[in-house]
């Protein structure tokens, strides 16, 4: 059981608004990404959720109880921090046991929890080493072993890959993910990192200065951008945003094209323009092309085309991947 | 060529160092000698230095007299009781100010140590005064608390420069983890800080045992700790070197050692993290 | 963390330290203020009276005020240059490559845990004793005639003796701050060609600046009230030779029991450091971000 609700909350510190106004609604279960840029309020609004912050108003509801006067200790959830946040003077079994024994739980099912939980993750091996004997890869293990071990509401989690190195960032990615839909337990995952927010999420939450740009999965956070911010923020290299109203598109004050839906020759129609500069990625090709048309343009191409700086060639956009934004930048459909 | 001039400059360094570092410790050195002499051999010139008759009657004769025997466990008991509530008042304090800080923690903290810049003559009066008539004069309840808070801004900076590295994440990972704040800084704040708290009570223990204005001003006999004690050799009627060398060495060395022990902390403690 | 509930405890937390020291501060400086506008003498209970400023006026104008006056000044600005001079020179030696590096350390930081009274006393009956100290023997080996310090050079004494417990604090401070001057900062310099006074002058000194300042304004907290050793030594004198103001006051309350002129003092001394007080804190509050 946790679902999750925020209604209107809002956060401010002193005068400083960080929060305007956030309504949100995750099912029981679902795994659920904040994704913004740096500083938007992703974890201002992970710690209120989590009772570390006070609300400024608004609601807090945990399977439809308002939880906004309830301490952290009491609202049923627990935390993995970007720091791991591990007791040092306690062995990774004192680690994972220590919300069980503030629960008051008896020594033999502490016992038997710790030692579940530690098979889980593989740290049966070090359940007597202290936090610093451990690699980040089996911090980052116990820190989410104590998380589990608890059976919570919900698991937050607080960019918790962050510090890992890309390799063993790809396959912890794969064990949350594999380890949340194992347990059913909801999850709200804090990342700037959009590929993890893609791959993780049943659904992703874009923030952008505090608020909420769009809520849904991930796919359609993809193909149906609800405004500039997201179709800019979702996807990468970056959709291309073209200004300049063309007759094609009446009514669009901006159209977007994604980078991958776009077609290149040497010649045919299309907007013409110079290849700037390539990348050559080899299953890919990243082009830079300046059109005198509609300016600066990222093509993105499957294999190998042989085009080089300096060529000029010709691009057509999929009509039916347009994204068509009005001039407050809400899309168009 | 280059490495002959690095030997000779660390056996001219090594042996300069020494010799200053046995200088400054030579009037300790020499207090110690002359604490297991004769009365007579202390007061010889020329004086001996290590060939003479050891002996340790003085301690004897100090302990016999019973005065260190009444002193030193007043000393322990204000030196150590007065860190010890410093220690309760000031660790919840420097919890709230290293983890709960408001835009007035930093003029709080730094009123707290402007607190410790008060001369202790400027209020000997009042407090003389309010001694006498509350009865506290040479009673060591009353040390005890003038002490406590004369050191009471040093224990609160320390602890709360040694909180201050504890990252907050690990106290609000408990939180999570289901600990109210009480068990919060009994099981997960204090045995993080242990180093820290360890050497505070350390110096203050020191600060306290040495501390020679209040002690010498508010007690005579009964209250009386080694500071004062000590000073009743100050006006010698014939030559009690030897005893007085042996009282001396019985008073400092328990704090010695325990100085010796601490030294790294204590001075980053006392310059109220100014230098790092 | 800040959670309304933690920060109303951390207020409740905080609220014993603040309210002890608050009342250890303002309810003696309070009486003293008032004790110092009265005629009050212990030894005529009952009499006490308005007196304006006079006590201040006796004070100030008493001879022994400017004498001790005088004398503080010496104290402070003497103990003050001898541990800073020695304290870099030593602090640069310790900082070399030495072999026992821990156990001169412990020996030059031994005199800091000694308490004043013995140190007074050693110094005084063990060492510069004219007749059988320590150093009327040396004196005497060398063809000198031994100085009988404490009648010859009372504040010499007092001065050498107090040195000497501050000489440590001044030199680990400073060795401190020369451990944290980083080696390719120095490194850099000597490669620029810097000979080592240049190195010194340039690089280590400015670097050392604060932690001086530092050294100085807490020694002269504590020198200002240098008690013990005078206490135990000279009792003041001879005269009013050794007698600082601390000492003063403590004679004019507990010596002549005269409260109200002890209490014009004590204000004087109040004000005095928390002047000096004003720049430490400034000083310790820059690079504190809370
Ligand atoms: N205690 C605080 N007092 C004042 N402002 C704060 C406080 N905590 C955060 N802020 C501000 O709130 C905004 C959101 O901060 P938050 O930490 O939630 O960002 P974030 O989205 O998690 O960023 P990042 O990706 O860098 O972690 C920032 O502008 C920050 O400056
Ligand atoms: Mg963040």
């Amino acid at each position: 059981m946790g679902s999750i609700t925020l209604q209107d909350v809002r956060k401010a510190f002193g005068p400083h608004v960080v929060i305007p106004g956030a309504n949100l609604q995750i099912e029981d279960g679902s795994f659920v990404v904040f994704v913004g840029a740096s500083g938007c309020g992703k974890t201002t609004l992970l710690r209120m959720i989590a009772g570390l912050e006070d609300v400024t108003s608004g609601r807090i509801m945990i399977d439809g109880a308002n939880v906004v006067d309830v301490p952290p200790a009491r609202r049923g959830l627990s935390m993995v921090f970007q720091s791991y946040a591990l007791y040092p003077h306690m062995s990774v079994r004192g680690n994972i046991a220590f919300g069980l024994k503030m629960a008051g739980l008896p020594r033999p099912e502490i016992d038997r929890k710790v030692d579940a939980a530690a098979a889980i993750l593989n740290l049966t091996s070090y359940l007597d080493r202290k936090p610093r004997e451990l690699s980040g890869g089996q911090r980052q293990r116990v820190a989410i072993g104590r998380a589990i071990v608890r059976e919570p509401k919900a698991f937050l989690f607080d960019e918790p890959l962050s510090n890992l190195d890309a390799a063993l960032r790809v396959q912890m990615r794969q064990e949350v993910t594999r380890l949340q839909r194992q347990l059913k337990t909801t999850a709200i995952y804090v990342t700037h990192d959009q590929v993890e927010a893609m791959t993780m999420a049943d659904r992703i939450v874009v923030l952008n200065a505090g608020s909420i740009e769009q809520y849904g999965t991930p796919l359609e956070l993809y193909e149906r951008p609800a405004n500039l911010f997201v179709a800019g923020f979702i996807g990468s290299p970056r959709m291309n945003m073209i200004e300049r109203e063309t007759e094609q598109h009446r009514g669009a004050a901006t159209i977007g094209v994604r980078p991958e839906h776009m077609t290149v020759s040497r010649d045919g129609d299309g907007w013409s323009g110079t290849v700037r500069a390539a990348e050559h990625l080899g299953s890919d090709t990243f082009l830079y092309v300046d059109t005198p048309e509609i300016g600066s343009i990222t093509v993105r191409c499957v294999g190998e085309l042989g085009l080089g700086e300096g060529d000029s060639v010709r691009l057509r956009p999929d009509p039916t991947r347009i994204h068509r934004f009005d001039k407050s930048g809400t899309a168009i459909r | 060529m280059a490495r002959r001039v690095a030997v000779a400059h660390t056996v001219t360094a090594t042996v300069a160092a020494w010799i200053v570092g046995f200088v400054i410790f030579f009037p300790i050195l020499w207090m110690a000698i002359t604490s297991f002499k004769t009365e007579l051999e202390a007061f010889n010139t020329p004086p001996s230095f290590l060939l003479f008759q050891w002996t340790t009657e003085n301690y004897a004769t100090v302990q016999e007299r019973s005065n260190y025997l009444h002193h030193a466990p007043n000393s322990i008991i204000i030196a150590g009781g007065s860190t010890l509530v410093a220690m309760v008042i000031a660790i919840p304090a420097a919890w709230s100010m290293a983890f709960v800080p408001s835009r007035r923690t930093r003029d709080i903290l730094l009123w707290i140590l402007s607190t410790k810049m008060m001369p202790a003559v400027g209020v000997l009066v009042p407090i003389y005064l309010i001694f006498r008539d509350l009865a506290l004069l040479d009673s060591r309840i009353g040390l005890l608390c003038i002490l406590c808070l004369s050191n009471l801004p040093i224990v609160v900076w320390m602890l709360f420069t040694y909180f201050k590295e504890i990252p907050k994440d690990i106290l609000e990972a408990s939180r999570m983890d289901g600990a109210t704040i009480g068990r919060e800084l009994v099981y997960v704040l204090t045995p993080m800080a242990v180093p820290g708290i360890a050497s505070t009570i350390l110096l203050n223990v020191i600060l306290a045992w040495n501390e020679a204005f209040w002690t010498l001003n508010l007690s005579t006999s009964e209250a009386a700790p080694l500071t004062v004690f000590i000073a009743s050799y100050s006006s010698p009627e014939g030559l009690f070197w030897a005893k007085l060398s042996a009282a001396s060495t019985l008073a400092i060395a328990p704090i010695l050692v325990l100085g010796w022990f601490t030294q790294r902390q204590l001075v980053r403690g006392l310059t109220f993290g100014a230098v790092k | 963390m800040a959670t309304q509930q933690a920060r109303t405890l951390g207020r409740l937390m905080l609220s014993p330290t603040i309210i002890l020291l608050f009342v250890w501060m303002i309810v003696p400086l309070a009486m003293t203020i008032y004790f110092s506008a009265l005629n009050y003498n212990l030894l005529n209970p009952g009499m006490e009276n308005f007196a304006g400023l006079d006590n201040y006026y006796y004070f100030l104008t008493d001879p022994a005020f400017l004498a001790a006056f005088r004398n503080t000044l010496v104290l402070v600005g003497s103990v003050l240059a001898i541990t800073v001079v020695f304290g870099i020179l030593i602090a640069l030696l310790l900082d070399q490559p030495i072999l026992g590096r821990n156990v001169v350390r412990l020996m030059v930081i031994g005199p800091f845990f000694i308490m004043p009274t013995v140190s007074a006393l050693v110094w005084k009956n063990l060492l510069m004793h004219p007749v059988s100290g320590l150093f009327a023997w040396i004196a005497t080996s060398l063809g000198l005639e031994p100085i009988d310090w404490f009648a010859e050079a009372p504040m010499f004494a007092i001065i050498l003796i107090v040195s000497w417990q501050w000489l440590p604090f001044a030199t680990l401070i400073l060795l401190t701050a020369l451990q944290s001057l980083d080696a390719e900062q120095r490194e850099a310099a000597e490669m620029d060609g810097a000979r080592s006074l240049s190195t010194f002058l340039y690089i280590t000194l400015p670097h050392l600046a604060r932690p001086i300042t530092v050294v100085i304004l807490i020694e002269t907290i504590f020198l200002l009230s240098v008690f013990a050793d005078i206490f135990v030594t000279t009792g003041g004198g001879p005269g009013l030779q050794t007698t600082n103001i601390a000492f003063l006051i403590y004679s004019q309350a507990l010596m002549h029991y005269d409260v109200g002129t002890a209490s014009a003092g004590g204000l004087v001394a109040v004000v005095v450091a928390n002047i000096l007080a004003f720049f430490l804190v400034r000083i310790v509050g820059r690079n504190l971000e809370a």
